[in-house]
């Protein structure tokens, strides 16, 4: 019976991993356009979907599959997220943060009314790849093959993001544009270029997010809206703008849900906003956050 | 108090004029209160609505008395009770809207339900699962079509038991009409002779992830996994469901409420074997194939059986109007009261005089594989059908104090 208890807590656990790939992508997404361009992004969500609903039109229009979706859907709504900059979010840098907050909602209610509009409320059915169909046995537990490569995925491109941002020659000129334009552009470089790709890669981790959930959860137009409050609130605990934070943060809060929900389910969405609370209360720049006066 | 009267008996000459019934200024009013853009728009929303100007033309059609006389008006109730009820006394009072219908949302319908017997106004309600509105709940002008969720619960944990399927785990969404629904189907299964292998869980609602309730229906090994969970949670369930493989683990499933749009979501393949109840669906018959034919036309899509049911319900009232020779609510209610009808929708029906629960014959269905499906929506097979008079709470455990 102990013994039981012990795996049931370890399936748990590793379940909760995997969810936490998830949030870790999305909120890595956010931080880096937080950290970079101080842009809280609340179509992020949007994004995601979009990511999803792309995979499955490619599939739907073009017959492709989810490989090649995986590849393109992350790189278009990377793109779409590079117009978005280009023509709106730019204007936001010099303005109070309620803009911000005006124009990202604003545009989370358009792209989601926008998709609605084609493809209609209810979901849309998305396989995932014969390759990874079915389960792998674990020898613990049967678990779906393809969250655990989407556990792999998630990993992977967190670290390098983490990597690229933290400890490379790129990753010095985008927070050099971000903490000192003025003087970076003195340098030679093109700032404005710079933000731009910053924010596009961060939606195209959002439409990477999607594309890797589209065969998990129902891929419909609101399927963002639901994440994106969770996301929010990994962001807020791991520390706004913290790369290794909401990465860490994401996969810890996926395994507190896990747990939560098999100890308790009531309470296990509540879990979140509770440890939110506290860390806002005892640590208000987050686990990770860097104390910095804004 | 004369001059009241003198301008009502000047009313009712120029009404007879045109013929000799009494209706209030507008005509007749259709009004369905609905969510027209949200998570339930799919099962009814703008495909209500069609239904319903369906319903009213033909009606209009047939009874050349009435041509010009029945208008349709469709209203957002946003899945949000207190908008539902703001809306359904701008309805009754501003709009002279006659009768509302549809609501689709537990919530909506028991906060409409309130205001129409306040108003004295008739409300008829086809989308909504909540069997508090023909119990605890029930009033004189509030009647519910359709189905609820005794029937679902009955039909379905009653045919699984049956069938052999003893040992349960469920899980349910954490709001009224999950923990309505879930205490139903316990309750169905427990007559029958099946158990819960675990209490069932409740679930955050709206949720997307599923998995650890999977897991642990693996390591419990029912023989049947309930879930009452609808619309965009009840696709993600069975996705999962899916993904962890259940079913080749020999865990069957069962759907506390399905919509053909949730299948529609997924393909059919994902639903394949799992059974559930319905009241009605498009292929059911050739009556049902031929209004459903009709009202593809119109509408574009297939029906659900909550637009199937708006239709049917509009006309019943709009016949009871016919017979009563008026609109005024009361005396519309004395007409709808133990009428005994059949048409497309319902088989051998009859509108409770005791608590208004509309009694039809109800159907098990079983989702069959795409490979079996002869035209697209062809969805189930028919496994069993529950008898009107047995589908619904029985009068005798009605907690409704008409009914007592």
């Amino acid at each position: 019976m102990q013994d039981g208890a012990v795996t049931l807590l370890f399936i748990q656990i590793f379940n909760g991993l995997v969810n936490g790939a998830f949030y870790a992508l999305l909120s890595l997404g956010l931080a880096v356009i937080f950290g970079m361009l101080r842009i809280v992004n609340f179509a992020h969500g949007a994004l995601y979907m979009l990511g999803a609903f792309t995979a499955y039109a490619l599939g739907e229009k073009f017959g492709l599959g989810f490989w090649a979706s995986l590849a393109i859907a992350p790189l278009s709504v990377g793109l779409f997220g590079m117009l978005l900059e280009r023509t709106m979010i730019r204007r936001l840098y010099d303005l109070p943060a309620s803009y911000n907050l005006l124009l990202t909602f604003g545009l989370t209610l358009v792209i989601q009314d926008g998709v609605r509009l084609i493809y209609g409320i209810s979901g849309q059915p998305y396989a995932p790849p014969q390759q990874l169909s079915g389960a792998t046995n674990l020898g613990f537990i049967f678990f779906p093959t393809f969250r655990l490569f989407a556990i792999v995925v998630s990993v992977v491109v967190c670290s390098v993001t983490w990597f690229v941002i933290e400890r490379t020659r790129v990753g010095a000129v985008i927070r050099a544009c971000t903490e000192n334009p003025t003087i970076t552009r003195a340098f030679g470089i093109d700032v404005s270029l710079w933000v731009t790709a910053v924010f596009g890669f961060g939606s195209a981790l959002a439409g990477l997010a999607g594309v890797l959930a589209a065969p998990i959860y129902s891929v419909d137009p609101l399927m963002g809206s639901e994440l994106i409050i969770t996301t929010f609130a990994v962001v807020v605990i791991g520390g706004l703008g913290s790369i290794l934070g909401s990465v860490v943060t994401g996969y810890a809060v996926g395994v507190l849900v896990a747990i939560g929900s098999a100890l308790y389910p009531p309470i296990a969405n509540t879990l979140i906003f509770i440890l939110m609370a506290l860390v806002l209360l005892l640590r208000p720049s987050g686990l990770f956050g860097l104390q910095e006066a804004r | 108090m004369t001059t009241m009267r003198s301008a009502a008996g000047l009313c009712v000459l120029l009404a007879a004029g045109a013929a000799s019934a009494q209706y209030s200024a507008g005509g007749i009013k259709v009004g369905l209160l609905t969510d027209m853009n949200g998570v339930y728009s799919a099962i009814s929303g703008p495909g209500s609505q069609k239904a319903a100007e369906m319903a009213a033309d033909d009606f209009m059609k047939a009874n050349k008395d009435f041509a010009g006389k029945v208008t349709v008006i469709a209203v957002d109730h946003q899945n949000k009770a207190d908008i539902a009820s703001n809306k359904a006394s701008e309805m009754y009072d501003r709009l002279d809207v006659d009768a509302i219908f549809d609501t689709v949302n537990s919530a909506c319908a028991l906060a409409t339900s309130a205001i129409a017997a306040q108003r004295k106004k008739v409300f008829i309600d086809t989308g909504a699962g909540t069997s508090e509105l023909t119990n605890e709940k029930c009033n004189k002008f509030t009647f519910h079509y359709a189905y609820d969720n005794y029937m679902l619960a009955n039909g379905t944990g009653t045919t699984i038991a049956k069938q052999g399927g003893k040992t349960w785990y469920m899980i349910y969404p954490n709001y009224a009409f999950g923990q309505n629904l879930e205490r139903q189907f316990r309750a169905a299964v427990e007559k029958n002779g099946g158990k819960l292998v675990a209490p069932s869980d409740a679930t955050p609602f709206p949720n997307t992830d599923f998995s650890t309730y999977l897991l642990k229906a693996q390591s419990l090994k029912p023989q049947v996994f309930g879930t009452m969970q609808a619309g965009a949670d009840l696709v993600n369930v069975v996705k999962q469901y899916n993904e962890f493989g259940l079913k080749k683990q020999n865990i069957g499933l069962a759907i506390g409420l399905l919509f053909e749009s949730d299948i529609a979501a997924l393909g059919q393949d994902a639903y394949q074997g799992a059974i559930a109840t319905v009241p009605w669906f498009w292929n059911l018959d050739k009556a049902a194939t031929d209004w459903s034919a009709k009202f593809e036309k119109a509408a574009g899509k297939k029906p659900t059986f909550d637009q199937a049911a708006v239709y049917s319900a509009v006309t019943q009232y709009l016949q009871a109007v016919k017979r009563a020779k008026t609109d005024e609510g009361e005396k519309v209610v004395a007409q709808l009261e133990g009428h005994k009808f059949n048409d497309f929708f319902a088989r051998n029906a009859q509108i409770r005089k005791e608590d208004h629960r509309t009694i039809l014959d109800v159907y098990q269905v079983q989702v069959k594989p795409k490979s079996e499906a002869k035209a697209e929506g062809d969805y189930y097979k028919e496994v069993n059908k529950t008898p009107a008079d047995q589908a619904f709470t029985p009068l005798s455990e009605s907690k409704c104090k008409m009914a007592q």
